[in-house]
């Protein structure tokens, strides 16, 4: 135990200042909130996530949110296990055909008001996969969209401006 | 022992069993031998018997013919075993009886190209779940159009799984969506109280037509989509789909180049072995040392970023040699670190290694024999906490590793507890060759431009992977594109594997296993 506290005092605290929203950060975000959300849910955001045939590169990104570098949480952003708790949906990937229902499900499940954040490439424009006969390409292809965090895959920091942003607007709106 | 020394021998083997072999074009560093579609099992069971690895297998269609290929790698060297059929009745024995690791590749050979195997132990679907009519095969040179069902695509709710009877048997399904933040599959558990007696896998929910994808790519967009196949595997992939490329090109790939490579390759070893050593701890509730390998992951990969470009080492390889340079201010940075990571883990894995509530969770949990990773293929960490000794940067070295000298750590026990003992020790021998590659640095150039391939070239790479044995198939067409693409990722033998070693573990201990494999779907679903 001694050496575990002796480890973490020598560490030190390494989390960093969050990156700054500007309009102009908004604007290349390409935050899209298509529809006014009319309820406020307070200072605070419960994300679903959902991996609709990525690589996993996204994923690993989305897991460096919770790195002491990051903290994610500490802004009140956090991840739920059940689409029933969640205010949002993020979403990684090319939609494969084989995810179209679970993704489908799963954004029904999510009450409403609720928005959808699509996260890297993939879940933007298609990405390297694009449509096939096995992948219906961008996310909004299949649920709509309100923000796009492009990025091959989207660092942290990008994950971290989008997800404030669209806590900003929420809150804002 | 020269390469290929026991090959006579093998062949006497199959000879004796009645089979007929002959030498076909070799995919160097293969050779390659022919056999007919109805002794395709049988040449199996000689080869099983002989000793062989079996390490995948892909099917290859033109307008008349149905082609499967098998890899058989003994003491380090790959045999390319090939049958072929006519494109009308595909018809091949099966392989599966006698290598279990070739059930799920087969029936994606099936799944995707129509291929027929008479004595095929599972008819069911594997790849394709219910989007496509049942005669209808993606890859399948008479139905290059896209999918004729363009309607909404149903859920796979009817997957028969093989039922467990018995009084108390009840089934837990779990997936495709998980709880956490990875990937979709679907796992179905048959317990007795807590006891798991059966885990069956679902997957294929992440299939993207990877295979389709690259038909008629250049070398270049084969680089960037095989870079895509695994996201944390991501340098593997492209290594061994270069190397493909490039053994049938004649392009001599510059040796800073390689060593970049080298460098690159270890990079992602400890990226990857860092972040998982700290989930499995996170898994049994340690989140000490979940957060401390976070820490270091985090710096490990903004390094990444700066010296190549991408934390993730994406598209930091192409054919021909590395996208990037290393400047000299980044050789020292990475020197640097280097020093700062073992003296940072020193103490760390001193900790993980010694604390038994973590003990209490590990040892002896989710046990795989070595009888069973032998017989299952496994290759990487999985199988070396099993005692199998097997790595190809020593046991077939490719530039840089021949010049290095790579030492392999491996484990008897099995158990969670030695898959994280044996990254650990990768991590510290990752350490040791990046070191060695940065004071061996050759200078000179970083890339050669691939010259156009000869038509109808095919070639194999194989590389060392964090997760293990990776390989990529590449057969070029007349105009130098891609004509077919098949990466084989470890993690096909990886599942298997998880599957056996959860049998009789409880319930609660399925995460943690699971963490420990930590198979690829992406990588199996292509």
């Amino acid at each position: 135990m001694l050496r575990i506290l002796a480890h973490i005092l020598r560490t030190g605290i390494v989390t960093e200042p969050p990156p700054t929203i500007n309009d102009a950060a908004l604007e290349t975000l390409g935050l899209e909130l298509r529809r006014a959300i009319d309820v406020r849910f307070g200072r605070s955001l419960a994300l679903r996530f959902i991996d609709a045939g990525s690589c996993n590169g996204c994923e690993l990104e989305v897991h460096a949110l919770a790195n002491p570098y990051y903290d994610l949480e500490r802004f009140g952003v956090g991840f739920v296990a059940s689409p029933r708790h969640a205010d949002a949906l993020l979403v990684t990937g090319p939609v494969s055909r084989h995810m179209e229902t679970a993704l489908r499900r799963t954004w029904l499940a999510i009450p409403s008001p609720k928005f959808v954040i699509a996260a890297g490439q993939c879940a933007c424009d298609g990405g390297e996969f694009g449509v096939s006969y096995a992948s219906y390409g961008a996310v909004e292809n299949v649920v709509p969209v309100d923000v796009k965090i492009p990025g091959c895959p989207p660092r942290p920091e990008d994950l971290m401006l989008g997800l404030l942003a669209s806590l900003h607007s929420k809150i804002e709106g | 022992m020269t390469r290929f020394a026991w090959l006579p021998e093998f062949e006497t083997r199959l000879q004796t069993a009645g089979i007929a072999a002959h030498a076909e074009k070799e995919a160097p560093p293969a050779r390659a031998l022919r056999v007919a579609p109805a002794e395709w099992g049988l040449a199996a069971t000689v080869a099983a018997q002989y000793g062989c690895r079996w390490a995948g297998m892909w099917a290859e269609a033109d307008e008349a013919r149905m082609r499967l290929y098998c890899v058989l790698d003994y003491a380090g060297d790959p045999l390319l075993l090939s049958a072929e059929a006519p494109l009308e009745t595909p018809e091949f024995t099966s392989q599966t009886p006698h290598f279990p690791a070739a059930d799920r590749m087969e029936r994606h050979a099936r799944d995707l190209f129509g291929v027929i195997f008479t004595d095929h132990p599972d008819p069911r679907r594997w790849t394709r779940h219910r989007a496509w009519p049942e005669h209808w095969h993606p890859l399948h040179p008479d139905q290059a159009g896209d999918s004729p069902a363009p309607g909404r695509t149903p859920a796979d709710v009817d997957y028969p799984f093989a039922p467990v009877h018995g009084n108390g048997v009840f089934e837990i399904p779990v997936g495709p969506v998980h709880a956490g933040i990875i990937e979709p599959g679907h796992f179905r558990f048959h317990a007795a109280g807590e006891p798991v007696l059966k885990l069956e896998e679902r997957l294929g929910y992440v299939h993207k037509g990877i295979e389709r994808l690259a038909v008629g790519r250049d070398p270049a967009a084969l680089a960037r989509l095989a870079a895509r196949v695994s996201g944390d595997s991501t340098v593997a992939h492209t290594w061994a789909a270069c190397q493909a490329m490039e053994g049938v090109t004649g392009v001599e790939v510059p040796p800073r180049a390689l060593a970049l490579r080298g460098l690159l390759a270890e990079r992602e070893r400890v990226a990857n072995h860092l972040g998982d050593i700290g989930a499995i701890c996170n898994d049994v509730g340690f989140a000490f040392a979940h957060v401390q390998t976070a820490r270091l992951r985090e710096r490990w990969q903004r390094r990444s970023r700066e010296c190549f470009g991408h934390r993730l080492l994406m598209d930091t390889l192409i054919p021909g040699g590395v996208a990037r340079d290393l400047a000299a201010a980044g050789r020292d940075a990475l020197r640097a670190d280097h020093v700062a990571l073992r003296r940072e883990i020193g103490p760390l894995f001193d900790i993980i290694d010694d604390h038994p509530p973590l003990d209490d969770r590990l040892v002896g949990t989710g046990v795989l024999s070595r009888e069973h990773a032998r017989a299952l293929g496994c290759t990487g960490y999985l199988g070396k906490a099993s005692g199998c000794n097997f790595d190809l940067r020593r046991d077939a070295p490719y530039a840089p590793y021949d010049t290095l000298e790579v030492p392999v750590v491996t484990d008897s026990e099995g158990d969670t507890a030695a898959r994280v003992r044996v990254r650990m020790a990768e991590v510290l021998a990752s350490l040791d060759l990046m070191d060695q590659l940065l004071d061996a640095m050759p200078s000179g150039e970083t890339a050669a431009p691939l010259p156009t391939p000869p038509p109808d070239a095919i070639g194999l790479g194989r590389v060392e992977g964090w997760r293990g044995e990776t390989l990529a198939w590449v057969r070029f067409d007349d105009e130098g594109r891609i004509a077919r693409y098949f990466p084989r990722d470890p993690s096909w033998f990886y599942w298997p594997a998880l599957e056996r070693l959860i049998m009789g573990e409880i319930v609660p201990d399925f995460p943690v296993c699971n963490k420990s494999v930590n198979g690829s779907y992406s990588g199996v679903d292509l």
